[in-house]
């Protein structure tokens, strides 16, 4: 058996008394501090400091570790790229050859979008009828991805009411009384909406349809906005206007959808008539809804622009 | 055809519309009418599970008037319910967890965009899981990405632009090489909608033709899913991601969206490529690699995490790792196991991140492992709940991930050439998970002493409530869990 003075100090000795709560093994050894704020209220000389050491850590240009990252990141990036393009090339170069008869693209489902597309679908522009009739669901989702497009940048660069109010966002970007812009938007604008229109209201007939009649619509909008100032343009579209355009087109769209895809799925009787192909009010649902995709992309094409310009419409 | 066909078509279409109209509504009525879509959505998706079950069989449902080869079309099986089930619910309870941050890091006027997001999350989710259709996947996939960057950058600090970003990247570029698959798989079938395009793979592999192409197809296909879900080699995007954003948006975001592209792969090996063509290209061999490398090497990342958020959020690089080993195996058994641990990985780190933000909320905001100490007694509800996820990612009998690890070891038994590797890599993998998920809940059942009394945990009954049902659903995963591998099963089975 030990002394007891052997005994004090031993492990043995520490263990019991840190069992019982009389001993702690970080006491005196280990330093506690508060935590300091971030950023501690820069005078001038401690910026200077500050700046000085960001720089020293930051010091890209002798960090060799970093230089050398950089020359294996490049060197690996330009072999994958290579590779990917040779792997790329051989397999299309394997792929059926293009425009070929015997391709396997030319199947039924082909034949029977050319020849019975029209009597099916009432519309003449083959591509129109695939992509609101037969694959209408697809269309659905795609204008939705628009939708969702805009909120997203509304989330991203939507000004906040207090910010706006002093207006220099608004007007930083405001037209410097160029006559000869004004003179061409003012000739020209009504021009592009009525093509927009047109391209529109035949997408069944002839070739365009909703999502390009509307992308010149918004075209047109942007040119008068940036001709005759947000004053001016805010007189017909403003916040007002673009939501109820772009939610009403979009409801209605969904409920034609809805409707199609029900009676479809279901085997039900469709009401809506294809009537004569060639006319104009022909086709069924394909013009109404070429007419609400062209607003809805109208609509997200210019606020795309109001956001970036001046963070709201 | 029976009234419940119509469910899953009238689920997708009445989410995207909820979006929609939640455009012109304020903050409080689009968060009520998300609440609202959400339980409808999980009624109806019940019924269908219900009607698959009773009928043993899946059915079809054409979104108009044209069918198969020519049109769109929706499937419904007892997997794909059972999926749409969970998804809804683990968004439901994310949101009601997390409410009480939206409020607070959500700028109002940007709150009914962010139930914008939510929606049109829902109905992508909704549509990847219930799509029998290519293109549709795709469409609905670019809607996923763009609400998922949505969901990112609503709280507006810097490091959210930063993730927010950076996903965009990775995620475009996993779209783009999916496209391009795509694109390649129509020219070589002349199809988009899956039955026909197997039948026309069939069709190939018989002829002999166009071999390599298909190869690259597939590998295309499963390289842009595997980085928008975050395979190991390509999760660079998930610490920020899930580690900034709000709480509900990181337990959506982990939970649910990266599980969304797993269910589409799955889906497209095995309604269009067929068993036999992913054995041929020996893609499941490279998948199980990298599951085997994420499995590990996501769990040494999480060790040397001081900051919960992110800590979990590495754990999930584990996790997604544990599920590509289960579709690497090549087996119907491996693949069971992999879309249980969707699930169950789903519920346990949607509850993990509700969590975490409770406990960090007792602690002065901070996510420091430092102040996290007793956080487990300021704020009792999170603790119980951070300790149940925990033991549920270990593995403990009794919680939802030990059923997974029985399922993948049961499916690895079975393959003579991969049983040693997945058994080790999985012994290892649950070890690192013990050791950084244990330690964590160490900390926060440390006491502290009390030497400021703001701290006391707030009384939020939405979050006990969420958190309730979130330990429930983990317990429930772990001691009900035949049925539902009962039911995965059979869904599977009805893949052919």
């Amino acid at each position: 058996m030990k002394p007891r003075s052997d005994y004090e100090g031993s492990h043995a000795d520490k263990f019991y008394r840190w069992l019982h709560g009389e001993y702690d093994p970080f006491v005196g050894k280990l330093e506690l501090r508060e935590e300091q704020p971030e950023n501690p209220p820069a005078t001038d000389g401690q910026s200077i400091n500050r700046e000085a050491m960001l720089r020293m850590v930051d010091d890209w240009a002798h960090n060799r570790e970093i230089r050398a990252f950089r020359v294996l990141y490049k060197i690996a990036s330009v072999f994958m790229c290579i590779a990917m393009m040779v792997v790329l090339l051989i397999t299309v170069a394997n792929l059926p050859p293009f425009g070929a008869a015997t391709n396997p693209a030319h199947n039924e489902v082909m034949v029977r979008y050319l020849e019975k597309g029209i009597d099916e679908t009432g519309a003449v522009n083959a591509v129109t009828g695939m992509i609101l009739n037969y694959r209408a669901f697809d269309t659905f989702g795609e204008t939705c991805v628009l939708f969702i497009a805009s909120c997203c940048v509304m989330i991203l660069l939507m000004a906040e009411e207090g910010h706006s109010s002093d207006g220099r966002l608004e007007t930083r970007f405001e037209p410097k009384d160029d006559p000869i812009l004004y003179r061409i938007a003012l000739f020209l604008g009504p021009i592009v909406f009525l093509f927009g229109i047109y391209i529109i209201l035949n997408g069944h007939l002839s070739p365009g349809g909703g999502f390009s009649g509307g992308a010149m619509i918004g075209a047109g909008l942007i040119l008068f906005c940036n001709a005759l100032g947000l004053e001016q343009t805010r007189r017909f579209f403003n916040e007002h206007i673009y939501k109820v355009v772009k939610v009403g087109s979009l409801v209605l769209y969904g409920i034609t959808m809805s409707y199609y895809f029900f009676t479809g799925g279901n085997g039900l009787q469709n009401i809506i008539p294809l009537g004569t192909p060639g006319h104009l009010i022909s086709s069924g649902m394909i013009l109404p809804i070429n007419i609400f995709v062209g607003l809805e992309v109208a609509c997200t094409m210019y606020s795309f622009f109001s956001l970036f310009r001046q963070g709201s419409l | 055809m029976a009234p419940v066909c119509n469910f899953p078509f009238i689920s997708i279409v009445l989410s995207m519309m909820s979006g929609i109209i939640s455009s012109v509504l304020p903050g409080k009525w689009a968060r009520r009418l998300t609440m609202v879509l959400l339980c409808v959505v999980i009624v109806l998706s019940g019924g269908v599970l219900a009607f698959t079950m009773q009928t043993g069989d899946s059915f079809t449902f054409a979104m108009g008037k044209f069918t198969a080869p020519w049109g769109n079309e929706l499937r419904g099986g007892s997997l794909e319910a059972v999926l749409a089930v969970f998804f809804a619910l683990v968004m439901l309870l994310s949101l009601i967890g997390g409410k009480q941050h939206i409020d607070t890091e959500v700028a109002e006027s940007r709150t009914s965009l962010y139930f914008i997001m939510c929606d049109l999350m829902l109905a992508s989710l909704l549509a990847l899981i219930y799509t029998n259709d290519l293109f549709t996947a795709y469409v609905f996939v670019e809607i996923n990405t763009i609400a998922a960057c949505g969901l990112i950058m609503v709280r507006q600090i810097g490091r959210t632009y930063v993730a927010a970003a950076r996903y965009m990247v990775m995620s475009l570029l996993g779209s783009g090489l999916f496209l391009i698959g795509l694109s390649m798989l129509y020219g070589l079938t002349g199809h988009l909608l899956m039955e026909p395009a197997q039948s026309a793979i069939v069709l190939l592999r018989g002829s002999g033709h166009y071999i390599e192409p298909l190869v690259v197809t597939v590998a295309l296909i499963t390289a842009g899913l595997g980085i928008k879900s975050g395979l190991y080699p390509f999760h660079s995007w998930m610490p920020e991601t899930y580690g900034y954003s709000t709480a509900a948006s990181s337990a959506i975001l982990s939970g649910l969206v990266s599980k969304g592209y797993i269910i589409l792969l799955i889906k497209i090996y095995y309604r269009v490529f067929g068993e036999k063509t992913i054995m041929y290209g020996k893609i499941s061999n490279i998948l199980f690699v990298f599951g085997l490398l994420g499995m590990v090497l996501g769990s040494l990342s999480a060790m040397r995490e001081n900051d919960i958020r992110r800590m979990i959020a590495f754990s999930s690089v584990a996790q997604i790792g544990y599920i590509y080993m289960g579709l690497g195996l090549g087996t119907r058994a491996g693949v069971v196991a992999s879309l249980f641990h969707v699930l169950c990985h789903a519920v346990a780190k949607a509850l993990l991140f509700t969590s975490a933000t409770g406990l960090s909320d007792v602690s002065g905001g901070y996510k420091r492992f430092y102040h996290l100490r007793g956080a487990g007694f300021r704020n009792p509800v999170a603790g119980i709940g951070f300790s149940v996820g925990a033991l549920s990612m270990v593995g403990l009998p009794m919680f939802g991930g030990f059923i997974s690890k029985l399922l993948f070891s049961r499916a690895a038994i079975n393959d003579p050439n991969k049983m040693l590797p997945a058994l080790v890599i999985l012994a290892i993998s649950t070890l690192l998970n013990t050791v950084y998920f244990l330690r964590t809940v160490i900390t926060i059942y440390t006491p502290v002493h009390e030497h400021d009394q703001h701290r006391a945990f707030r009384d939020n009954p939405g979050y006990g409530i969420a958190m309730t049902f979130f330990i429930v659903l983990t317990i429930a995963l772990g001691t009900l869990s035949q049925p539902l591998v009962d039911a995965l099963t059979i869904g599977l089975g009805l893949f052919d």
